[in-house]
């Protein structure tokens, strides 16, 4: 079956006693088993649910892993893999980053003894350079967060496998529509569900996706023993956000290449970092490895100072002014006092977190009202 | 796209004074879609809308409520009679619709009982176009008639016959566009002219076409209805109907809702504002499964006859290219030189769509109306209805065509 028939039918078969198409949503915590010592499929909801099996049943499916797990957000997702590492372990991480995950590795995963080198994930000589024999993750963000920067995935699972590391991708922007990474030989993927795959801005989620069943045992001791499992209802709504997924990633692409290219000729912009692009750096490696189309995050720097960017972000009247991404609404912010600001100051201006830098989510609105939008806001600054 | 109205802020909490943003001629559907009927800055400043789940609405004080009364304040006050969420709702589908004012109820069929009890008086008729959702039908005729109002079927299109059925007494000329299940199409501009001339309401229920495909206020018509079940709700996962027209018009229709009770709840009125969000690209590719599955089924030796409004054989071809913007997810077709159980083994055969009765989902759902509707019907009411033995009706979801075509081919091939 193709992936926009998998979206909406693996997973989610109809229930076996009242043939109910959509599966029903168990907010049970507990479930009552056949016996003493015997155990059912499920037994208590932090360990197992069938709402959430039935939503990691899909997202496996659509990544082309062999299992998946759901978290209560993003961070406790990524905060699973690194709770799998020991003291001494070395971590190799792309310096275009999420805040969120720079904060983690920097402030949570140091007390655990671990420690991580941030390198640009884009050139590959750096990425082979800042291995350790420590090292036994890299991980990668592609398009990074917020420059868009392309990570080479197969080469970077090539490299890591090489030095005897796993290659974990945070694939939140590209999601499995554009981009499979285990496909190109990454052992995990990783997803804050909260964004395109709920795709509604309602309901805060994460997931893992591996291919080796090893590993997914491993990820989900991990789970079960800290805890921080989706809920039910997340669990529905993110299984209905992906019956649409591949319709919405689409179509918001479209819509985004569309203002990349409109926000390039701009003369109050100085640059726009869009893959989808030319003159992006990573434009012929997203070409193929984003079958096609470029995503729907553009960051674009306007020409005035931090006061200026402020103004503009605040001046929309369609885009929200808000963090997260990747919903039905178009959103608005400035990484540098925004989704950035856990960065420390010295290392926002050495990975480019420019203070004029505006980052984008293109929702689901025409692309005439979010250009007009856009268009007016750079006449109030 | 105009934001005068959404950008009035709102101080959070004061759920009363949330400003819609009503449709505008340059706003884009897709941008109406996800934004219209939404104030821009909600309740606690959250980027959705919350779910209220209250049945009641406090008042600080007496005099509050005296206020309330006197003033007809704006206000929330028991659910039954709003919602926050239910009118957000409301708002977003009158803006899709083109339409002054929008009533949403808990099923379809309490929609269209809610229109007609607020409409009708003993005595009255109502004149309807034969083709139609079954239990339409059977409330008109069964339960209208046990208060005292008669019910006149004519045969659909026969706008001749519908005029002439028309008496001093009848008060609503009711069809459905496309109707259910042979898909038939009305020209709404004619049958809008005939109530206009005689002085009749008219209704549309569109559920088959929903706002995207047909727009039947701007053609004249004075009330539209749709089971918001099927592509307006899209996820075969909540039960909603509603009814639009005019603020005048509507009036009574909302008070005796409130009377009625027939109100849907908070957390469905958010499933269906959620679903709205998508509804542009979901009805994109239903239209586009909808032609492809039909132009196979033309093409296939095994089937006497599609009925599918986009096909250039299909009777009301013409009508239907020039009014709507596509043509729907629902197929019906006839299997050639097959019984009912011949019909049956080729609905049994098929692995994707699943057998259930609704339509408008993002999963195909598939049936055979004989079995389905018809079944404790006599031979010859189901021939008066045009529902044969040999007729399977689908409703093609959004997934990949070649797939939806590969398992018809399968099951026709294989159930031969």
């Amino acid at each position: 079956m193709q992936f926009r028939t998998r979206a909406i039918h693996v997973g989610n078969e109809p229930c076996p006693q009242t043939g109910a198409v959509v599966p029903p949503i168990h907010l049970a915590t507990t479930f009552v088993q056949p016996g003493a010592g015997e155990w059912g499929e499920f037994d208590y909801s932090r360990s197992g649910n069938p709402t959430r099996k039935s939503f990691e049943t899909t997202l496996a499916s659509l990544e082309g892993g062999v299992g998946a797990l759901a978290f209560a957000t993003g961070m406790a997702a990524t905060h699973c893999v690194i709770a799998s590492l020991k003291s001494g372990d070395h971590v190799v991480a792309c310096s275009d980053i999420y805040g969120g995950t720079y904060r983690l590795l920097h402030k949570i995963a140091n007390r655990a003894g671990i420690t991580v080198t941030l390198v640009d994930t884009a050139d590959l000589a750096k990425v082979a350079a800042a291995f350790t024999p420590a090292t036994k993750l890299l991980w990668i963000e592609s398009p990074g967060n917020p420059r868009m920067s392309i990570t080479d995935i197969e080469a970077c699972a090539n490299l890591a496998h090489g030095r005897g590391a796993l290659l974990g991708v945070d694939s939140t922007f590209a999601t499995p529509v554009l981009t499979r990474p285990l496909e190109l030989g990454a052992d995990i993927v990783m997803h804050s569900a909260t964004k395109y795959i709920g795709g509604h801005s309602d309901a805060m989620g994460g997931a893992l996706v591996v291919r080796d069943p090893a590993l997914l045992k491993e990820l989900y001791f991990v789970q079960n023993a800290t805890g921080a499992v989706m809920g039910p209802l997340e669990s529905f709504l993110c299984s209905r956000g992906l019956k649409t997924l591949e319709l919405r990633v689409r179509e918001q692409c479209r819509t985004a290449q569309q203002l990349a290219e409109w926000l390039a000729s701009h003369p109050r912009v100085a640059q726009v970092l869009y893959p989808g692009l030319t003159g992006h750096a990573g434009h012929e490696l997203a070409r193929r490895q984003m079958g096609g189309q470029f995503g729907a995050m553009i960051s674009f720097e306007i020409r005035g100072d931090l006061a200026a960017g402020k103004r503009f972000a605040e001046s929309t009247k369609l885009f929200s002014l808000a963090v997260s991404l990747g919903a039905v609404e178009s959103l608005i912010e400035q990484p540098a006092s925004m989704s950035h600001a856990s960065y420390d100051a010295a290392d926002r201006a050495k990975h480019g977190i420019a203070d004029g830098l505006i980052r984008i989510s293109v929702g689901l609105e025409a692309f005439e009202d979010l250009r007009d939008d856009l268009e007016s806001a750079f006449g109030a600054i | 796209m105009s934001h005068a109205q959404m950008t009035r802020p709102t101080a959070p909490g004061d759920i009363s004074s949330v400003s819609p943003s009503l449709p505008t001629p340059e706003q884009q559907f897709a941008t109406a879609a996800v934004h219209a009927g939404e104030a821009r800055q909600k309740p606690g400043d959250a980027i959705t809308d919350p779910i209220f789940c209250a049945s009641t609405y406090t008042f600080a004080d007496t005099q509050s409520v005296i206020d309330f009364i006197e003033q007809e304040q704006p206000r929330e006050e028991y659910g039954r009679y709003g919602n926050p969420g239910e009118r957000v709702v409301e708002r977003k589908l009158a803006a899709l619709e083109g339409a002054e004012e929008a009533v949403l109820y808990s099923s379809g069929m309490a929609a269209l009982v809610g229109l007609l009890m607020a409409k009708l008086s003993a005595g009255d008729e109502v004149i309807f176009f034969d083709e139609c959702y079954h239990r339409s039908r059977e409330f008109c005729t069964k339960h209208l008639g046990r208060f005292g109002v008669t019910t006149r079927q004519v045969k659909t299109c026969d706008y001749a016959a519908m005029e002439a059925a028309i008496t001093p007494k009848t008060r609503m000329l009711i069809s459905e566009s496309p109707t259910n299940p042979h898909l038939s199409v009305v020209d709404l501009e004619r049958f809008a002219e005939i109530g206009r001339k005689r002085g009749v309401d008219t209704l549309i229920d569109a559920t088959l076409a929903t706002p995207y495909n047909l727009r039947p206020i701007a053609a004249g018509v004075d009330f539209v209805l749709h089971s918001a079940t099927k592509y307006l709700g899209g996820h075969n996962d909540l039960l909603a109907g509603v009814v639009l027209g005019s603020k005048e018009k509507m009036e009574p229709v909302r008070n005796l809702r409130g009377i009625m009770g027939a109100v849907n709840g908070p957390q469905n009125c958010y499933l269906l504002g959620r679903g709205l969000k998508t509804f542009e690209l979901r009805m994109q590719r239903h239209n586009e499964n909808g032609m492809m599955v039909a132009e196979f089924l033309a093409g296939h030796p095994r089937i006497e006859r599609v009925y599918y409004p986009g096909l250039p054989t299909h009777p009301y071809y013409e009508i239907a290219r020039k009014t709507m913007r596509g043509f729907g997810g629902l197929v019906t077709f006839l299997v050639k030189d097959a019984d009912w159980r011949a019909t049956a083994d080729v609905i049994d055969a098929v692995k994707i769509p699943r057998i259930a009765p609704s339509l408008g989902g993002v999963e195909s759902l598939i049936e055979q109306p004989l079995v389905m509707s018809y079944y404790q019907q006599t031979p010859e009411a189901r021939k008066q209805f045009g529902i044969y033995d040999n007729m399977i009706r689908m409703s093609c979801g959004i997934e990949s065509a070649d797939d939806l075509i590969a398992d018809l081919s399968q099951a026709l091939d294989g159930a031969a």
